[in-house]
C-alpha cells in the first residue's frame, strides 16, 4: 500500500494588484489569482510532474507547498500534520527542500562550492565537528554526481559548468537528506545532452532513499519519462491529473489533448497540418467565469461559459474537469 | 548560384586566455525558400555564425578566413557602408528574445515605420502603411500600430519582432533561438508563421535551435555543430532517419519519443564540449565519443560525402572505417 506523504487540499494564493490611482479610488482592488483551488496527494517516493504553460501558477504551488509564498486558503497536510499557518516550521524545514530552475541565481557567486552545500548544515545546526560537516559535503557533492567531490569543494560557481552548477545546487538540497523535494524546472535550462544525467541522478534519490519529487516542468515528454502521475495545470488550477500512462495516451481534457497534439515527433514528416490552438493564455488576473480554458477550448459549449465544471473521476485516480464528461452535458 | 554559400568560415574571438576557435572551418549552402536548421549543445558556434553571416560580430571577433557568398558576393570583402546596406536590405536576424528589445516608451507600429523610412527612402505615411501590411503578415490585427509594447503579449511581441525583421523584404532571414522563451503552444504558432512566410516569400531561413525535436517539421536540411565545426550535415530524412555521426545518434537518443510505450530515459551524452581556445586534437568529439579510433585522437577527419545532399566529419566513414549509418 502506498503511504500518503502530502496531502494539498483547495489551495489558494491569490494577490493583490494594485492597478493605476483610478481602481484605488474606486475600492475594490483586483485579484490576481495565481494558484486557485488545487488539490492533489504525494505518495512517500512518489514522482508528481506539475506541467503547464508559464504562468499558470506551478512555482507558486510548490512555494506555497513550502511556505515559501502566502497561501489565502487551503490545508496542507505532511504526514498527516497540518502545515498551513504551523509557527514552527523547523521540522518540516528540514524534511522538505526546493530545487531551482536557475542554478545562475541561486547560488552565491562569491562562496566556494563547499560552503554553499554545507550552509544547511550550519544554518539548523545539524554537525558539530568540522570533520563530520565535511563528510556530508562530500557524500551530498557525489549522490549529485560530482566526483570525485574534492575537485569541486574549493571552486566557485562561475568555474563550473551549467550543468556542474545545478548539480551543486542539488547537493545542497539533498545534504539535508529530505523526503520531499520540490524540483523547480530543474533542468530546463540546461542542454538535452546533459539534462538526463541529472534527472537519473534525481531519480537515484527516489530509489534509494524514498525521496518524494513534485516535478515542475512544461514539457510534457519530460514528465512521460520519470512521472508516476502527471498533473496538468492552466490559469491556476489543476484541469486534469492520474498516472503518466493515462494523461499521456489517455488525455481526456481538451487543453491535455491540445498539448499532445503539438509534441513534435522527431524524424517524422508532417503529413497533415497539426492543430494549434490560436490566440495566448489571458493573464492570470483577468476574470474569467465557467471553465478557465473556455475562451480558447476548440470544444467548448454554451454551459463552459457559465458554470466552472467539477472534478470528474472518469477512471480511478483520473480527474477530469470538464464540462464534456459531467453527466448531462453530452 | 546558391542565395547563400558559406565556405570554410573562420570566426575566432581574442580574449584574455587566447584565441577561442567558436567557428572553425564551417560549410555549407542554402537556396531560395530553403529551411536550414543549425543545431547543437550551446557554446558550440551556432550564434558566431550567424553574426558572422550577418556581420554583427563584436569587436573582439574577427572572421579570419573563409568566404560568406550572399547571392555570389562576398560579404567579407565589402567595405563598411556596403556591408550596412546590404544587412539591412539582403539578411535579417531574431535573436532569442527579441521581443523585450522593442523600447517601451514607442509605439510599436512606430518602430517598424522608423526602421522603414531609414532604410526605405519611404514618407512617413507610407511607413505607417507599410508597418500595418506587416502586422498582418504577422497576424496581428492592423490597427494595434500604435499601441505600446506594454500592450502587447509576449507571442504578439515576437510577431512584432518578425514583422520588423520583414521590414526591407530580406532574401535571408535568421532566427536565433527565437521560440526559446515561448511556452509551446506558442512555439508553435511562430514556427508555423516562419514557415509560412518564408514560403510566401521565398526567403531563406536559418533557423538556430539547441532544440533537435523542433526541426523535423520546419526545415529540409539540419547542419549538427559541435565544437565550432559541423559535424554532419543532410537532409531532415538524413539526419533523423539516417544519422551516421556518432554525435548525431547521441544527439538524437537525448529527445524522448513521447509516441513510444516505453519509457527508457535516455543516457545523454558524458562529458562536456570541449574548450575552444585549446581543443582537442584530431576529432573534437574524440573524448566525448564511445566509438573513437587510434586515429581520431591524432588526425582531424575530413568532411566528406557520404550521399546527394549528406555530408560528414568522422573517421568511420572513410574507407577502411565500419560505417553503421
Ligand atoms: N509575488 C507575486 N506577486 C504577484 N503576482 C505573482 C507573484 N508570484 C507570482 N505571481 C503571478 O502568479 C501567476 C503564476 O505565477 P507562477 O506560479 O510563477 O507560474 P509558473 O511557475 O507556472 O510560470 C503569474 O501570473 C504571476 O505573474
Ligand atoms: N564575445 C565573445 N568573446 C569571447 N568568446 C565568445 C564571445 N561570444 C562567444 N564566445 C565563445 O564562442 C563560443 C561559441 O559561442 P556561441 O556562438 O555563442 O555558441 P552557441 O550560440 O552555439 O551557444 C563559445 O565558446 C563562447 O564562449
Ligand atoms: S469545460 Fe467546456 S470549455 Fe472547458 S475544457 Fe471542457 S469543453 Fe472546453
Ligand atoms: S572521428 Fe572518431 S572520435 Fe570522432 S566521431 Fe568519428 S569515431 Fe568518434
Ligand atoms: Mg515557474
Ligand atoms: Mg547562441
Amino acid at each position: 500500500m502506498a503511504e500518503k506523504m502530502l496531502e494539498v487540499k483547495d489551495l489558494k494564493v491569490y494577490y493583490e494588484i494594485k492597478k493605476g490611482l483610478a481602481q484605488t479610488f474606486f475600492g475594490k482592488p483586483q485579484v490576481l489569482r495565481a494558484v486557485d483551488g488545487v488539490s492533489f496527494h504525494i505518495d512517500r517516493g512518489e514522482i508528481l510532474s506539475l506541467v503547464g504553460e508559464s504562468g499558470s501558477g506551478k512555482t507558486t504551488t510548490g512555494k506555497a507547498i513550502l511556505q515559501l509564498a502566502p497561501a489565502s486558503g487551503g490545508s496542507i497536510l505532511f504526514d498527516g500534520e497540518e502545515i498551513a499557518g504551523k509557527k514552527d516550521l523547523s521540522e518540516f524545514r528540514k524534511k522538505a527542500q526546493m530545487i531551482y530552475q536557475d542554478p545562475y541565481q541561486s547560488l552565491n557567486p562569491r562562496q566556494y562550492i563547499s560552503d554553499i552545500v554545507g550552509e544547511p548544515l550550519d544554518v539548523n545546526g545539524l554537525v558539530t565537528t568540522q570533520e563530520e560537516r565535511n563528510e556530508r559535503i562530500r557524500e551530498a557533492l557525489e549522490s549529485a554526481g560530482l566526483t570525485p567531490a574534492d575537485d569541486y569543494l574549493y571552486r566557485r560557481p562561475f568555474e563550473l559548468s551549467g550543468g556542474q552548477r545545478q548539480r551543486a545546487a542539488i547537493a545542497g538540497s539533498l545534504i539535508m537528506k529530505p523526503e520531499f523535494v520540490v524540483a523547480d524546472e530543474p533542468v530546463s535550462m540546461l542542454d538535452a545532452s546533459i539534462r538526463t544525467g541529472i534527472v537519473k541522478m534525481m531519480l537515484e534519490q527516489r530509489d534509494k532513499k524514498g525521496v518524494a519529487y513534485l516535478f515542475i516542468t512544461h514539457d510534457l515528454s519530460l514528465a512521460w519519462l520519470i512521472s508516476d502521475r502527471i498533473a496538468i495545470m492552466y490559469l491556476g488550477k489543476i484541469m486534469e491529473i492520474g498516472t503518466a500512462h493515462e494523461i499521456i495516451k489517455n488525455p481526456k481534457h481538451p487543453y491535455t489533448q491540445a498539448l499532445l497534439d503539438i509534441m513534435p515527433v522527431p524524424g517524422k514528416v508532417l503529413t497533415e497540418k497539426r492543430r494549434i490552438l490560436e490566440g495566448e493564455t489571458p493573464n492570470a488576473g483577468t476574470e474569467v467565469r465557467g471553465c478557465k480554458f473556455c475562451g480558447r477550448c476548440p470544444v467548448a459549449m454554451e454551459i463552459c461559459g457559465q458554470v466552472e465544471p467539477e472534478n470528474k473521476e472518469v477512471s480511478p485516480g483520473h480527474f477530469v474537469m470538464c464540462h464534456k464528461y459531467t453527466a448531462g452535458a453530452e | 548560384m546558391s542565395l547563400l554559400e558559406v565556405k570554410d568560415l573562420k570566426t575566432y574571438f581574442t580574449t584574455s586566455k587566447g584565441k577561442t576557435k567558436a567557428v572553425d572551418g564551417v560549410s555549407f549552402s542554402l537556396d531560395y525558400g530553403q529551411c536550414l536548421g543549425l543545431v547543437g549543445e550551446s557554446g558550440c558556434g551556432k550564434t558566431t555564425t550567424a553574426l558572422s553571416i550577418c556581420q554583427l560580430l563584436p569587436k573582439e571577433g574577427k572572421v579570419e578566413d573563409g568566404q560568406i557568398l550572399l547571392e555570389g558576393v562576398d560579404y567579407a570583402s565589402m567595405t563598411e557602408t556596403e556591408i550596412m546596406k546590404h544587412r539591412w536590405a539582403d539578411v535579417s536576424i531574431i535573436f532569442q528574445g527579441a521581443m523585450n528589445a522593442f523600447n517601451p516608451v514607442k509605439k510599436v507600429g512606430w518602430q517598424i515605420a522608423e526602421a522603414c523610412m531609414h532604410h526605405q527612402n519611404l514618407t512617413k505615411e507610407q511607413a505607417w502603411e507599410r508597418a500595418g501590411d506587416l502586422f498582418e503578415m504577422v497576424g496581428i490585427a492592423r490597427e494595434r500600430v500604435s499601441q505600446y509594447p506594454h500592450e502587447f503579449s509576449g507571442g504578439m511581441k515576437q510577431r512584432a519582432m518578425i514583422a520588423m525583421a520583414l521590414a526591407c523584404s530580406p532574401k535571408l532571414i535568421i532566427g536565433d533561438e527565437p521560440t526559446t522563451a515561448l511556452d509551446v503552444m506558442i512555439q508553435a504558432q511562430i514556427l508555423e508563421l516562419l514557415e509560412k512566410l518564408r514560403k510566401e516569400l521565398n526567403m531563406g531561413m536559418i533557423l538556430i535551435t539547441h532544440d533537435l525535436s523542433i526541426l523535423s517539421e520546419t526545415c529540409d536540411k539540419i547542419a549538427v555543430m559541435y565544437a565550432g565545426k559541423i559535424a554532419e550535415l543532410g537532409t531532415v530524412d538524413d539526419i533523423f532517419n539516417h544519422p551516421v555521426h556518432p554525435y548525431t545518434k547521441r544527439l538524437l537518443a537525448c529527445f524522448p519519443n513521447i509516441n513510444s510505450e516505453e519509457r527508457v530515459i535516455p543516457d545523454g551524452i558524458p562529458g562536456y564540449p570541449p574548450n575552444l581556445i585549446d581543443p582537442p586534437e584530431g576529432c573534437r568529439f574524440c573524448p566525448r565519443c564511445a566509438e573513437s579510433m587510434e586515429l581520431c585522437g591524432s588526425e582531424e577527419p575530413e568532411f566528406l560525402q557520404v550521399g546527394p545532399e549528406h555530408f560528414v566529419s568522422c573517421h568511420l566513414c572513410k574507407e577502411g572505417g565500419e560505417q553503421n549509418g
